[in-house]
């Protein structure tokens, strides 16, 4: 099993919804967070004079899949996500070793 | 018949009186939307509180002292001593009618739409000096302001003072009013320092955006309708066709000169910053507005736009020049009221309504008293209770430090 966390722009949290949905990816876990990468951030103007927006608003997705889920995942979240602009995000992959369903205690890949 | 209709006369002018007076009353609200808006959300309770207290210290002080220095009819053209008019019976319908028309209002409606201008030169002030000041020195001062400094030369022009005497002329107020104001604010802001962290040691400014653009916005629009009756109400008559002609030029000039201001401050912003700023743009607006105060009734529509405009342009430029020169001005209320007051009170002469001469002269005698007496007590309050917050409650804001409540408390601020 894995935990795929993907960053992206807010507006496009729709569009990946429907992009996983329709991979058959069950259960997304969306959260508003504030970061930056290699741009760091940018910088506005307020009656003529500038300030520097550290942290840039962006969406997290947390989606827990089995294995053979993984690429087309990954695939829909990058089509999806993808601007080809600066800060589109980024998408991490990391193993996971336990689910548990709480209502019913089933765990593992039944609990996805 | 004859008299039915004087008596009429009186009933209409003192009725538009009293609600064009209740229209400048509404401006409060738009200030303290306006200045909501533009300081940041941890300043926000506090410059609210300010507003509505200012503007019941300005109502109960013009009342105990202003009204009276300012309208005393002393024979003194320097030094107003105070008579009491407001516990003086108003007019008698017999003394209306044996006037033949020539008393058209009731004395006390005259109170009323007096007290309402002073809270208004009284709620410039408390934008310059927004989310530093102690909330119980700026009171102090709304004390001493609403009393005493500008009902003295509110006397000196409006009363039938030297001003009035030397051929200056100020319709509305650009600068009994809102000169006044900015510079009082004036004194203050220079006492009172910048916010912390608005100035680098390298000279560059930084910008500390304003939480709530929408109420600004709101707060704009308010003070636009409000100034019809600053305005309008002004020219203290409706009842015969030529004053009802009169009043609707005003109407016309003030809603054209406020829009002049707006797209000149909205060009002038995208040209000089590349960006169509609003808070410029809302400052526009009100810029226009300033500008057209003291004479909104001799210019055609067109002259009165282009007035506006110019206001527009200088108030850009005017909040750019603040910021080289370290005075902190959140709200933009020195350039728009004291830079546009200035502006207005010279525009006069453009549709013949004065010499430039008594116009300077008018400009120069406010602005010395006005500064050289909020000086002075700005001082004397800085001296025995200080003027400015610690720097840990100013860190911190205001709101929580003065008034022990936050305006969001469900965002998270800094």
């Amino acid at each position: 099993m894995k935990l795929i966390t993907a960053i992206i722009k807010p507006f496009k949290l729709d569009d990946v919804r429907e992009a996983l949905s329709e991979i058959g990816v069950a259960g997304i876990t969306a959260t508003e967070v504030k970061g930056f990468g290699r741009q760091k951030g940018h910088t506005e103007l307020y009656r003529g004079a500038e300030y520097v927006v550290d942290f840039l608003p962006k969406i997290k997705l947390e989606i827990a899949i089995d294995d053979d889920l993984q690429q087309s995942a990954i695939d829909a979240i990058t089509q999806a996500a993808n601007t080809g602009k600066i800060g589109d995000g980024k998408i991490f992959v990391s193993d996971l070793t336990q689910v548990i369903r709480i209502r019913t205690g089933e765990s593992g890949a039944e609990a996805l | 018949m004859e008299n039915t209709v004087i008596e009429l006369a009186y009933a209409l002018d003192t009725f538009y009186f009293l609600v064009m007076g209740a229209f400048v009353m509404w401006m409060a609200a738009g200030f303290a939307m306006l200045e909501a808006g533009l300081v940041r959300a941890k300043s926000t309770v506090e410059i609210l509180t300010k507003n509505i207290a200012l503007y019941s210290i300005a109502s109960i002080m013009y009342m105990i002292m202003g009204y009276n220095i300012m309208y005393s009819g002393t024979d003194s053209s320097w030094w107003p001593f105070a008579v009491d008019i407001l516990t003086n019976a108003d007019n008698s319908a017999e003394d209306v009618i044996a006037s033949g028309g020539d008393t058209y209002y009731s004395g006390l409606s005259d109170f009323f739409f007096q007290v309402v201008f002073v809270a208004t030169a009284m709620s410039i002030v408390s934008g310059a000096v927004a989310e530093r000041m102690k909330l119980w020195s700026f009171l102090l001062f709304a004390v001493v302001m609403c009393g005493f400094i500008y009902p003295v030369q509110g006397f000196w022009k409006w009363g039938g003072g030297f001003l009035d005497a030397a051929g200056f002329s100020d319709f509305a107020g650009s600068g009994v009013v809102h000169l006044c104001g900015a510079t009082a604010a004036l004194a203050g802001v220079i006492l009172l320092g910048a916010r912390k962290g608005r100035y680098t040691e390298d000279g560059r400014v930084v910008a500390m955006p304003g939480c709530n653009m929408p109420l600004a916005t709101l707060g704009t629009f308010i003070l636009w309708l409000g100034w019809f009756g600053f305005n309008g109400g002004s020219e203290l008559m409706v009842s015969n066709v030529a004053e009802a002609n009169a009043v609707s030029l005003v109407f016309v000039n003030t809603n054209a000169a406020a829009a002049g201001g707006v797209i000149a401050a909205l060009i002038t912003a995208r040209l000089m910053f590349g960006k169509a700023d609003l808070s410029m743009t809302l400052n526009g607006a009100l810029a226009g507005l300033v500008s057209i105060t003291a004479e909104p009734l001799a210019p055609t529509p067109v002259l009165a736009t282009l007035i506006g405009a110019i206001g527009g342009i200088i108030v850009v430029f005017s909040i750019v020049t603040m910021d080289k020169l370290k005075l902190d001005d959140p709200v933009g209320a020195i350039s728009v009221h004291g830079v546009c007051g200035v502006w207005g009170l010279i525009a006069v002469i453009l549709s013949g309504g004065s010499s430039i001469g008594a116009q300077l002269y008018g400009t120069v005698v406010i602005f010395a008293w006005t500064f050289i007496v909020s000086l002075i007590f700005w001082s004397l309050i800085k001296m025995v209770i200080g003027l400015r917050v610690s720097e840990e409650d100013e860190l911190t804001g205001v709101d929580l430090a003065e008034c022990g409540m936050e305006a969001y408390p469900e965002f998270v601020s800094k």
